[in-house]
């Protein structure tokens, strides 16, 4: 797949493998970052974007802004976007973690070159697309030519077979992967996911899977294009830029994982690395101080629900704070007039607008030294959530919401 | 772009992530003198009062993994570093150092075959590490197109050549 995407976006008939080309990117995306690509931007020289039509742009790092840094980071992000005519320009109130906004808003369509200034930019290559992930000077570069290099992946094929136990799912499935293959076994590779337990997940958990393969350090993380996909394109308002994308049968891979989940329960990644994955059985009563839902990774409107699902007129454990943040004001939005917001209230959590915020130590809801968090995020390296003595716990919607009720790690199998 | 330099190193293990080179806490800063102060405080707090310019970190496998921030490179080039050598690196912190001329070579165990605190030299033009006792280590020369930013000065300095039409 990868390299199917990269020939038409380089012009080519076929790419192979080590090859370096110029990808014509197709579209380009934009958090807080932007604000360090402006003076690289400017000093380019070329004054107006390559396309602004092409770019989509919101803050999510910070939202709203905690302190006056931020917020004249927010302005030049802000004055950036009005004077280049970019109209896709998301601002506090409309915004989203960028990756579930860009898919939720119907931006994302199978077969693109799709890049953004985030690690997590992978998540979008679930729409059968190539998405990959830079840093502030080379989004300067591509806002000035709307190229760029790179260089063709060799690809892994994970092919996962079997049916999960009762409140398992997609992120289970990812740890488990990641644990099979370390957090750097697919660097500067492609990973494309197959096998029948993958074609039957809804694109709320395929999200998850291409969201997480930046843990196995991949350079993308794909699914084909099939009807689930192109049922989403519909219901985001963009049907009509449904294509299949997928392999060739014959196609080669550099590596084939075949993973059978039949019967397996919620795993959970350990401190310190995404990579560190036990079953839960392994850590049943861990104690927590903290349990947050949120984050790119698993925030979406299904995952609120499980939350809400497990929480439901219960009380989190005492001495237990639990945060649960959506992954967009639209999932906000949604879990307000669903009642979800109401049962994280009364449960005694805390529910807060869309940000990342927490995820990556940054505010509404930053870890004290010792303190033991368990997350549906996607990092657990040492100071990820805040201080570096703090430990944290990466698991499912469900485990997280289980936990918190019972103040320790806990399946929410059982209940 | 020096291509011969010579520092003395600090060791680093596995995974050293771009949450250990530079905490999300201080990504709302826009000066690299900032940044600078706490590179690397997750793993060792009082690393930016023990450098000295044209110190070298070495580490081993899958260095800056983890986040896009380009504020990883930038905190360590601000630093004073001169180079970063590692077994392998995470893709994103690649592209970004080399795009902001900071110089990152994979010379695949060179972590295991020298102290902390040696004084090592790197020569990127022969593609070698030269250790204390003055035996050399090869490292696998950079692609073309790599090469080329790095003379450049970085990928601002590259992309204005290129729209200009000039060669570099």
């Amino acid at each position: 797949m990868a390299e199917k995407i990269l020939a038409r976006a380089s012009g080519s008939e076929s790419v192979r493998p080590g090859q370096i080309v110029d990808g014509q990117v197709d579209l380009l995306y934009m958090h807080e970052m932007l604000a360090l690509a402006i003076k690289p931007f400017e000093e380019i020289g070329v004054g107006k974007v390559w396309d602004p039509a092409k770019c989509v742009v919101t803050v999510d790092h910070w939202v709203p802004p905690p302190n006056e840094q931020i917020a004249r980071m927010h302005q030049s992000i802000r004055e950036f976007c009005w004077a280049q005519g970019i109209e896709r320009f998301h601002d506090v109130g409309d915004h989203g973690i960028i990756h579930q906004l860009v898919v939720e808003r119907g931006y994302v369509h199978p077969g693109e070159l799709v890049i953004g200034c985030d690690s997590h930019t992978n998540m979008a290559g679930a729409m059968g697309a190539f998405a990959a992930g830079i840093g502030a000077t080379e989004t300067a570069a591509v806002l000035a030519t709307g190229k760029l290099w790179l260089k063709v992946p060799e690809s892994l094929r994970v092919q996962v077979r079997g049916t999960l136990s009762r409140r398992t799912g997609a992120k289970d499935v990812i740890l488990k992967v990641i644990q099979t293959t370390g957090d750097d076994g697919a660097a500067y590779k492609a990973v494309e996911f197959h096998g029948a337990t993958i074609q039957a997940f809804p694109m709320n958990e395929r999200f998850v899977l291409s969201n997480m393969t930046t843990e196995m350090g991949a350079k993308a993380g794909m699914l084909p294009s099939d009807d689930t996909t192109r049922t989403y394109l519909e219901e985001v308002g963009a049907g009509d830029a449904f294509r299949p994308v997928d392999s060739d049968p014959n196609a080669r891979f550099l590596k084939t994982y075949d993973i059978d989940v039949d019967g397996m329960g919620p795993q959970v990644a350990c401190p310190n690395n995404p990579a560190n994955v036990k079953p839960i059985e392994d850590v049943i009563g861990t104690k927590i101080d903290m349990a947050f839902v949120g984050s790119c990774t698993n925030a979406r409107i299904q995952d609120l629900r499980a939350t809400a699902e497990i929480l439901k007129g219960e009380m989190i454990a005492p001495r237990v704070r639990m945060i649960v943040t959506p992954a967009s004001q639209g999932i906000y939005r949604q879990a307000v007039k669903e009642g979800l917001a109401q049962i994280f209230l009364e449960s005694g959590a805390t529910f807060t607008s869309s940000t990342c915020g927490p995820c990556f130590g940054g505010h509404m809801g930053v870890l004290a030294p010792k303190e033991v968090c368990i997350s549906s995020t996607n990092r657990n390296y040492p100071g990820r959530m805040g201080s570096p003595e703090a430990q944290v716990y990466l698991a499912s919607p469900y485990t997280v919401a289980a936990s918190a009720l019972y103040g320790e790690i806990t399946d929410p199998r059982g209940l | 772009m020096e291509t011969r330099l010579s520092g003395r190193v600090w060791k680093f293990g596995d995974d050293i992530s771009t949450d250990h080179i530079i905490a999300g806490r201080y990504l709302g800063s826009m000066e690299s003198n900032v940044l600078a102060e706490h590179a690397m405080e997750n793993v060792d707090p009082n690393f930016s009062k023990k450098v000295k310019p044209g110190d070298i970190v070495v580490a081993r496998a899958n260095f800056g993994c983890g986040s896009s921030r380009e504020q990883a490179p930038i905190a360590l080039q601000a630093l004073g570093i001169s180079c970063v050598i590692a077994d392998t690196f995470a893709r994103i912190f690649y592209r970004n150092s080399i795009n902001i001329g900071f110089l990152v070579i994979e010379c695949p165990g060179l972590r295991d075959r020298v102290e902390e605190g040696d004084a090592i030299t790197v020569d990127v033009s022969a593609g070698h590490v030269v250790l204390p006792s003055g035996e050399t280590l090869a490292f696998p020369p950079y692609p073309p197109n790599i090469l080329a930013i790095l003379e450049a000065g970085g990928l601002v300095s590259k992309v204005r050549a290129d729209l200009a039409g000039r060669v570099t």
